[in-house]
């Protein structure tokens, strides 16, 4: 009973939350905090067997599909707010609280008699009892199940399969590409350089430098260019070293060679 | 304990599960709604069987998760599809049907 008042209404909190919540990420996050509060009612209603497939089947499976389509779709496509035909949205809450009414005075104002409760049914355990309800009475009903599942997981794999309209290229036509880039627009064929290494930092964002001490441009993510996070980094000062004698000249700090000289 | 609180809250459940599906735009979180109806009434169910002492009631909620699997399946590959046409994830891009 404890278990009840507590847990109702943070989730019918967390389901008006999920409704209103504009990211969709947050959404199966709230949809995830019902479900799993779904499965304690069940264990307080006698039902462990249904309280373990709910955790397993629902929060784990279906909800991380969900989140695995919304990041497939992209975290950021957010609802818009645009109503595309006026009113609906009001006309869809009201509909919505007449049904929430409508059922709740029906259920209140019927009568169920007592509560027989499910101890004599749970005599031999809950899951040996479901088990000879399901392969007794219902076993017609859990086999058409399996052709379901079947059907589904085939739908699902020819829905996701995507028809390939050129041939898949070899690694032979890469390289044939990659050559003929290099010869008409110069494009180097080798890989791009990577991100510098220096004694501090050889993170992603620091630029590689040249030979001549200037940063390569093609080093570094265009992303983070255009975010705007790379490292700055202070060219080292080139040695100037005089033709002649391959002397540095005094007096110039050498900071190429750890200033050994 | 009485089986009365756990049919209104089965209910404000699916009536907030409704609402979602009505006004909400993005497919997923349609789906999702959907999702919240199933289990609401899956708490029914399970109430039922409660209050009848017997495990019908816990073998329909059973079926209607499996149910569910399934239709989760084959609705996320199918916005998927659509997604990968049409790059975009609101039902309401997805009207052509009607035309």
């Amino acid at each position: 009973m404890i278990v009840f008042w507590v847990l109702a209404p943070i989730m019918v909190i967390c389901a008006v939350g999920m409704v209103a919540v504009r990211n969709a990420v947050h959404s199966a996050v709230l949809l995830a905090v019902v479900m799993v509060s779904l499965a304690i009612m069940y264990a307080v209603q006698d039902a462990p067997f249904l309280f373990a497939v709910q955790i397993i089947v629902y929060t784990g499976a279906v909800l991380m599909l969900f989140l695995f389509v919304l990041m497939l779709v992209g975290v950021d496509s957010a609802d818009s707010l645009v109503e595309t035909l006026r009113g609906q949205r009001a006309a869809a809450g009201v509909a919505g609280v007449l049904l929430a009414i409508l059922l709740i005075l029906g259920i209140t104002q019927s009568t169920f008699g007592a509560v027989v409760g499910l101890s004599k049914a749970n005599l031999a355990g809950n899951v040996p009892g479901l088990a000879q309800l399901l392969f007794s009475r219902y076993v017609f009903a859990f086999e058409v199940t399996s052709a379901l599942l079947i059907t589904a997981a085939l739908g699902a794999m020819v829905l996701a399969h995507r028809e390939r309209f050129t041939p898949k290229p070899t690694q032979r036509d890469l390289v044939l590409q990659r050559m003929r880039e290099y010869a008409s627009d110069g494009i180097h064929p080798g890989p791009l350089p990577t991100s510098g290494t220096f004694a501090r930092h050889n993170s992603v964002d620091t630029p590689a430098l040249l030979p001549d001490g200037a940063i390569s441009q093609l080093s570094i993510s265009r992303v983070m260019r255009a975010r705007g996070t790379i490292r700055q980094v202070v060219p080292p000062q080139i040695v100037s070293a005089d033709p002649r004698t391959g002397q540095s000249v005094p007096g110039e700090p050498a900071q190429i060679d750890g200033g050994e000289q | 304990m009485s089986t009365t609180p756990f049919l209104v809250l089965s209910a404000l459940l699916f009536s907030i599960g409704a609402i979602g599906v009505l006004v909400r735009r993005n497919a997923i979180v349609v789906f999702m709604c959907i999702e919240l109806m199933l289990n609401a009434s899956n708490l029914a169910f399970v109430t039922f069987a409660r209050q009848n002492g017997n495990l019908d009631g816990q073998i329909a909620a059973f079926f209607v998760m499996v149910v569910a699997a399934a239709e989760v399946v084959v609705g996320l590959a199918i916005i998927v599809t659509i997604y990968r046409t049409r790059r975009s994830a609101s039902v309401d891009d997805a009207s052509l049907l009607k035309y």
